[in-house]
């Protein structure tokens, strides 16, 4: 069976390879090819479907690895010791959870496209990058070593880099695309650092045998500094690709994409590959990286979230809030609430897709309008469109009975919990913050955009509600929103059937590193908190309903606050805006952020580039003229002599030999009788010299 | 009247050579320069002959002159052969004109 499984797995992870190359070289012939890759996908969706019922039905508790030796170098000095690296698939629950999300959203986003994209010119192109995306980040998810997840991550990026930039005639798409290949760059450079860390020290690339070593005891340069290091530096790739803080800038802007593109990598699956990724090495990660890793998604979170409250185009607020949870996701990493975190990507993932491909829809009945300050009202005209949307930020807002809320409760206990037993307040604080701040925003979308009157006549009237192939992607999403999928408690998912599966691993990391509360002090306890102390367990359950009651007001009053102001019209939000003007102005801009990285970064690395540009013109390229100056003239000084002193040696000596000749010639008469006479006068002049001397 | 000695004959033949060298370097005719030829051959013969008789050298330098003679017909002939040749070649014998080797 678990052989099945991996060969189902790897088809699986090579098909929309196969449909991405078949599709980019003829879909420009055959106009209708584009159907065979959502055809691909469809099917990769129904092997994924059958992978993940089998494996969490009947295998919960193994894990299936099938590895194979890539390259074997042998040891050819005792200082380069023989390595050895090996390709190959893992299974474990949460990478056949991941397989099917990743699966499911691509075919939806993929069927949701054939209309969205319609007529477009590069219509079959696009789906072959889609294609090509789907495959790389399965890649992520089933690999069983950092190396092919460098790989993978790397494909994951350039298929984000050709699909922001699909519209790459629009300038901003193209800068767009530009800084998400840049800002990633950063982090992908932390990555690689980290893994050259654990490579260098353990000489496998491999995840478990990584683990093993390190459980063993045996550190990296033998300290614990270059563990927390080596966690950091593997975060940093998180970071990038999960945009958080400070390299979050690049992900608003990749909004210049297609929608349903914002909805499959930028909401959904890629910006989830960082979380993925720390989620994998979560067991070999130390207090202080865990840490820090709360510390940037805390601040991610708030950043994203106050500027979510400003934004107007529809898309961007969607944006900010995707990077406000990724912050969550992050921050539920690095309190050690690794089975929440994971359960919120898979929720996020579902309702987050709805409402990407919910505002596609939007935007596609209002023919490309953005600007929600020009909507309103589309309730009536986009019935379906509207309650799935508003099922999905229900979910995002925390409200009972949705996935979100679910998740996202379970991960402020945690930070609670966190808060309390560590002593970093800061932490829960912000996600209780976020929380409230998350309903409001989300609200005033839905409000501004689905209720009141229209402030748009003319689009509004020719608004339309879209056709099935993209209702049905929202109505499938939205009913993966609801709770009974996760858990059928709808108000404690801990006894669930997803928490049931997904396991905080037991960490690898010697206790005198690890946060006290997460040393399993019991070690009979059979449990979903393995990981954690006896405390940690009081002290979850003694915030239990505190948490269920602080996040339910949190999130009541920020639905309240958005109906209040922009429903009931009692407060005009323009006011507000006018009286804090500095603070309203900061949201936004964007904390300006981005002011900031052109000032600093981008301004001094331009500068730079021109002092360096200046050095090449005047020292680099003098010095290259000088040189050539100086062989110029010593080349002149060498071609003339050769032309007056050998060439005149060799003419000479050319010139007194045809002197000679022709001096010669003139003795050759070829008159028989002047020889003898020549003949006589030799021997006469000889017998004189015999005579003589 | 002073004995004739080998002063004598040897200053006939010198005279005799100088005569035939003149004849063949000077004279454009090319039978002149053959008849040339025979003088300075003929005053070899008498230096054979005066040297054979004055120096006891019995009759070796006579045999000597009868061969000279010999070569000598054999010489002319084949010299006139050329003449006539070189005639049927340019319709006269003079050496002059006769410049092939020139260069």
């Amino acid at each position: 069976m678990s052989d099945l499984l991996i060969k189902l797995s790897v088809a699986s992870l090579f098909i929309p390879l196969l449909g991405f190359i078949v599709v980019l070289f003829l879909g420009k012939r055959l106009k209708k090819l584009f159907l065979f890759e959502v055809v691909l996908l469809g099917v990769n969706t129904l092997i994924s479907i059958y992978i993940v019922i089998i494996k969490l039905a009947y295998f919960p508790a193994e894990k299936f690895v099938s590895e194979f030796t890539w390259i074997n170098f042998a040891s050819f000095s005792k200082y380069v010791p023989a390595v050895q690296f090996d390709l190959g698939v893992m299974l474990d629950n949460v990478t056949v959870i991941m397989l099917f999300v990743v699966n499911l959203i691509s075919f939806l986003v993929h069927l949701f496209s054939i209309e969205y994209m319609h007529g477009d010119k590069r219509y079959s192109r696009y789906f072959a990058y889609l294609g090509l995306f789907t495959f790389s980040m399965l890649g992520i998810v089933l690999t069983h070593n950092l190396l092919m997840i460098y790989i993978f991550w790397e494909l994951v990026g350039v298929s984000s880099y050709l699909l922001i930039g699909f519209w790459f005639e629009k300038w901003s798409a193209a800068n767009a695309s530009k800084k998400a290949m840049l800002m990633n760059r950063v982090g992908d450079t932390g990555l690689l650092l980290g893994i050259l860390i654990l490579f260098t020290n353990y000489g496998t690339f491999t995840f478990d045998k990584i683990f093993e070593q390190i459980a063993a005891g045996n550190l990296p340069f033998g300290s614990y500094a270059w563990l927390t290091a080596a966690g950091i530096l593997i975060f940093m790739g998180a970071v990038g690709k999960s945009a958080q803080f400070p390299l979050h800038l690049w992900l608003p802007d990749a909004m210049e994409g297609p929608t349903p593109v914002s909805a499959l990598i930028h909401a959904a699956t890629m910006v989830a590959a960082g979380v993925y990724l720390v989620a994998r090495v979560f067991v070999m990660l130390t207090a202080d990286a865990l840490l820090f890793i709360a510390v940037i998604g805390a601040i991610t979170s708030f950043i994203a979230a106050t500027i979510a409250f400003t934004q107007n185009d529809i898309k961007k607020v969607l944006a900010y809030s995707t990077v406000s949870q990724l912050g969550y996701m992050i921050m539920a990493l690095g309190v050690g609430a690794y089975a929440y975190a994971f359960f919120h990507l898979v929720t996020h993932a579902f309702f987050k897709a709805c409402m990407f491909l919910g505002s596609g829809s939007v935007i596609h009945a209002m023919h490309h309008e953005q600007d929600i300050r020009q909507m309103g009202g589309l309730r009536k005209k986009l019935p379906i469109t509207y309650w799935t949307f508003l099922i999905a930020t229900l979910a995002i807002s925390g409200v009972p009975f949705t996935s979100g809320f679910l998740s996202k409760d379970g991960i402020l206990l945690a930070t609670l919990a966190f808060g309390n037993l560590t002593g970093h307040w800061l932490i829960p604080i912000i996600a209780y913050s976020v929380a409230g701040m998350t309903a409001f925003y989300m609200f005033r979308l839905v409000y501004l955009v689905f209720w009141g009157e229209p402030r748009n006549q003319h689009k509004y009237d020719h608004a339309h509600e879209s056709p099935a192939v993209m209702t049905i992607p929202l109505i499938v999403l939205s009913a993966l929103s609801v709770f009974w999928w996760y858990s059928l408690n709808p108000i404690d998912p801990s006894n669930g059937v997803f928490l049931e599966k997904v396991k905080t691993p037991n960490s690898i990391v010697p206790d005198v590193q690890r946060f006290q509360f997460m040393i399993n002090d019991k070690a009979e306890k059979i449990g979903e908190y393995i990981t954690h102390s006896e405390l940690y367990m009081e002290t979850l359950h003694h915030f239990h309903y505190t948490a269920l009651l602080m996040s339910l007001v949190l999130a009541g009053l920020g639905i309240f606050f958005a109906t209040y102001i922009y429903i009931m019209n009692k407060v005009n939000p323009d006011e507000i805006a006018e009286k804090i003007k500095p603070v309203y102005l900061f949201s936004l801009n964007k904390w300006y952020l981005d002011e900031f990285v052109q000032k600093v970064f981008v301004n001094s690395a331009l500068k730079f580039s021109k002092a360096l540009a200046w050095f090449d013109l005047n020292i680099v390229d003098g010095i290259v003229n000088g040189s050539a100056f100086v062989l110029r003239n010593i080349s002149a000084i060498g071609g003339w002599i050769d032309k007056y002193i050998v060439d005149g040696l060799v003419n000479f000596v050319a010139d007194m030999t045809s002197i000679f000749g022709r001096l010669f010639t003139q003795i050759q008469t070829g008159k028989v009788q002047n020889y003898v006479l020549y003949a006589i006068f030799s021997v006469v002049i000889l017998f004189t010299i015999i005579k003589l001397f | 009247m002073e004995n004739i000695g080998l002063n004598h004959f040897l200053f006939v033949s010198s005279v005799l050579f100088i005569l035939g060298l003149a004849a063949i370097i000077l004279r454009k005719n090319a039978i002149m320069v053959l008849m040339g030829v025979e003088l300075v051959l003929n005053s070899a013969n008498i230096n054979f002959v005066a040297y054979s008789r004055f120096l006891g050298l019995g009759i070796s330098g006579h045999i000597n002159t009868l061969i000279v003679i010999v070569l000598a017909a054999a010489e002319a002939a084949i010299g006139l052969a050329i003449v006539l040749n070189l005639y049927r070649l340019n319709q006269n014998i003079n050496v002059d004109e006769f410049e092939e080797l020139k260069n």
